[in-house]
């Protein structure tokens, strides 16, 4: 019963999401004020609708329904309660289903905090974004139902997947369409300025909290799926330049660059239309990763079950959108007024060269993901675009990218002093000249100097921008606090972002100094790896919930002080017959030592893969410190959703907040 | 500087960019693509050693021999012809004889290959396309047996 009003509920979101499409916009080009104002409501109902949907779905799992087919084919009644939550979306129709709830949630949240924005903006926005809704709901009804019953109903499951039986699988996927999706809602304003013919700054301030938000859950949700695949798959590799890694690269690199190029579009009033480009890109990269990873043409972990099918629907909603926003792009941007131009030395100079460098870095692993597909399409070769290229190519221009970073954050708008700012980041220079000289003369070769170098740079270089409004004119102490509590918590947002870019940058670079090897460890028998030594005590049996484990306890030693204890581990999960292997984590520092066992020889040897990785764990940290960057950016008073409003009448303020 | 200048210099620097992301992209590919064979197409296209490639099919059985520190010996069939493996690492959870497999590498000698990842299937409901795809040429994969 509560599996067919799940069901019903999603259709009835689907008929409102086509009301939320069409009426809205009719209103706007009449001019009509109760037409327009369906929107809002409907954008708030087809939310409260699929989350119903959502919670039926959710329920029968942890209810273990088998009767419903999608509970039988992705649970067990054995696997733990967590699992059999976010088992919800570790499928296909269920990971679906959480994408629209997402994109609905977007919706609302225009349609509750989006009172002072523009009647017709926000009443075309949110028709395009009923629009976006309309098809994926459609999709999910008409090839992915998630409420299809099973009948007669098994007693028992056929088991959630075991690589996802995993606290990453609760975190990584809302996090990563939280992101994903959210550039949808960016997308949407993008189509309604088009569809309007109006574009101007305060559109960029309208927009720029839902980007930042976007930009944050993104970056979080791909660091979050990168620190997943490092410890479960067993590589110790962090980023391995897969496509199902690039799909969620490509939105966050157009993001990135529109997070930037919406500030110079909203201090500078230009960039008008490439912003508006990007706005457009960016969600077509999310739509282009939906069908990449969803359709099943590239073969990763996230291909689920596999129905030709689905992939001709998601193409043939990838193929409206993308084509449908460029000819409204391509027929209205002519007319939108152009902004001003700007002279090259300042800081939306900068912001263009670094929106240059992200979208070509962005083309060159677009490039390198689709290459592939093409080429077996159309001559029948297989081949493979492997991390060398991209290193060379996106990893080349990043780099470069981060150069120009500490530049941009420290000029001035409208005209920069190139030379005063270089003097302001000489110490920053200076600092990372040395760490790049250091390591080459350490070992040769290779990005990791240079990287290394640049994410010193990168960090000092944000540090000392702060250091020196703070202490401008050598103030006291006192005053120095007083002026960094003053300072303005955008200022301290981009600070905190750009510096956790280059804590990301350091723990890159540091991926060359580790150590590896592997070895057939004995008990009591230390192995060396990188400044450790690692003994296995015991090698013995587990049983979990819904698995056994050969488990290796092990220490790790420093020069016969203990550092710590670890317990790599091998599942064996019966219900699928598949085992996987937990590594044995110990963080150290901001280093980690990682094992990965094998199974255990006839004569006891266990085979393992030992691992050193300095400062590995700021590759996580410092997505984490952007990710922060972006909230403070977020929580900056002025501009708060609806500050405008607000800044005019303060009367219209507490009535606003007493409501 | 005038209007007219600022606006050459953001398309100059555009060009910059455009042109070294090009440039970049061609250099890299001239020597990071990786093709894949069947072990039959490495032999018959007379691939030379210090080829980079990717050769998927079945683990042969009985060729499985593991030599000290972690050396692995296997060979990779399609059914007509084979291609020997050297590979040094652990393999990945589901390697077995007889079942699909895609090693990337170098080849030492022809029909030699020095592989440095192995792929293998994940589970049962899941394998690598290539491997999939490998099966199919041999005629060994039954639809619906798994799905891929």
């Amino acid at each position: 019963m509560i599996v067919e009003i799940g069901h019903f509920a999603l259709i009835l979101a689907l008929a409102l999401a086509l009301v939320q499409a069409s009426a809205p916009l009719v209103g706007a080009w009449r001019a009509d004020r109760a037409l327009m104002g369906v929107a809002a409501s409907a954008a708030l109902a087809q939310f409260a609708l699929i989350l119903v949907s959502f919670a039926a779905l959710a329920w029968a799992h942890l209810a273990s329904d088998f009767s419903a087919l999608n509970v039988a084919e992705n649970s067990h009644s054995a696997v733990p309660a967590i699992y059999k939550f976010s088992g919800v979306w570790g499928n296909h129709e269920g990971s679906m289903l959480l994408w629209v709830l997402i994109l609905a949630a977007f919706g609302a949240l225009v349609a509750a905090f989006g009172g002072a924005l523009p009647a017709r903006l926000r009443a075309n926005a949110l028709a395009v974004q009923g629009l976006i809704g309309a098809a994926f709901l459609a999709f999910i009804l008409m090839t992915s139902n998630p409420f299809e019953r099973l009948w007669p109903a098994p007693f028992e499951g056929r088991d959630l997947n075991p690589i996802l039986q995993d606290p990453g699988l609760a975190i990584h996927p809302p996090l990563l369409y939280l992101g994903y999706v959210g550039f949808s809602i960016v997308f949407s304003f993008a189509a309604a300025a088009l569809i309007e013919g109006r574009i101007d700054a305060a559109w960029a301030r309208f927009v720029r909290p839902f980007a930042l938000i976007a930009w944050a859950f993104l970056t979080l949700g791909v660091a979050m799926g990168s620190y997943w695949a490092y410890y479960t798959l067993g590589w110790g590799g962090f980023w391995f330049w897969d496509p199902v890694e690039n799909a969620s690269l490509m939105p966050w690199l157009a993001g990135t660059a529109f997070v930037h190029s919406a500030a110079v579009m909203e201090k500078r009033d230009a960039l008008k239309v490439w912003t508006i480009f990007l706005a457009i890109l960016a969600f077509s990269f999310s739509l282009l990763g939906t069908f990449l990873v969803r359709s099943g043409v590239l073969t990763s972990v996230h291909a689920f079950a596999n129905d030709p099918r689905r992939g001709v629907f998601i193409l043939a909603i990838l193929a409206f959108f993308i084509a449908g926003s460029l000819s409204l792009f391509a027929w209205r941007a002519p007319q939108l007024k152009q902004g001003g131009l700007f002279a090259p030395i300042s800081r939306e100079g900068a912001l263009a060269l670094n929106n240059l460098l992200l979208t070509a870095a962005c083309a060159t692993v677009v490039f390198g993901t689709l290459y592939p597909l093409a080429l077996e399409q159309i001559a029948g070769d297989k081949i493979t675009v492997g991390a060398p290229f991209f290193n060379l190519t996106a990893g080349v221009l990043l780099l470069a990218a981060c150069f120009v970073m500490p530049f941009g954050f420290s000029l001035a708008w409208k005209r920069g002093d190139l030379l005063g700012v270089a003097e302001r980041l000489a110490v920053a220079m200076a600092a990372g000249l040395i760490v790049f000289i250091a390591l080459i003369a350490f070992r040769r070769g290779g990005l990791a100097p240079v990287a290394a170098g640049l994410a010193i740079f990168v960090i000092l270089g944000s540090l000392s921008e702060v250091a020196a409004r703070v202490w401008r004119g050598g103030a006291s102490l006192s005053v120095a606090l007083s002026r960094a509590r003053g300072l303005p918590l955008s200022f301290w947002g981009g600070a905190f972002a750009h510096a956790g870019a280059g804590i990301v940058l350091l723990g890159v670079a540091a991926t060359g100094l580790g150590a590896e090897t592997i070895a057939a460890m004995r008990v009591g028998v230390p192995q060396t790896v990188g400044p450790y030594q690692v003994v296995v005590n015991t090698v013995g049996e587990r049983a979990g919930p819904n698995y056994r484990e050969i488990v290796a306890a092990m220490t790790i030693r420093s020069g016969g002080a203990f550092v710590a204890a670890i317990e790599p581990a091998r599942r064996q999960f019966a219900t699928r017959q598949m085992a996987t292997t937990q590594a044995g984590i110990a963080t150290i520092a901001f280093g980690q030592v990682y094992v990965s066992i094998g199974d255990p020889d006839a004569d006891g040897a266990v085979p393992a893969r030992l691992y050193w990785k300095p400062l590995v764990t700021l590759i996580w940290l410092g997505a984490c410190v952007m990710a922060l960057g972006a909230g403070m950016s977020l929580a900056d008073r002025r501009l708060r959703f609806g500050a405008p409003a607000r800044a005019k009448s303060n009367a219209a303020a507490a009535a606003a907040a007493a409501r | 500087m005038t209007r007219k200048g600022r606006r050459l210099a953001l398309i100059a620097v555009a060009l910059g960019v455009v042109a070294a992301a090009v440039g970049l992209a061609l250099y890299a590919l001239d020597d990071s693509i990786v093709f894949f064979y069947s072990p039959s197409e490495v032999l018959q296209k007379n691939l030379q050693a210090g080829a980079r490639l990717r050769v998927g099919g079945l683990v042969e059985p009985g060729s499985v021999t593991k030599t000290a520190d972690d050396k692995l010996d296997f060979s990779i069939t399609d059914g007509a012809r084979q291609i020997k493996v050297s590979y040094e690492g652990l393999p990945p959870d589901l390697f077995r004889e007889g079942q699909g497999v895609v090693a990337e590498g170098v080849l030492e000698a022809p029909g030699q290959l020095r592989a440095e990842t192995i792929l293998a299937k994940h589970d049962e409901r899941y394998m690598p396309r290539e491997v999939v795809d490998a099966l199919k040429k041999q005629g060994r994969w039954q639809e619906g047996s798994a799905k891929p």
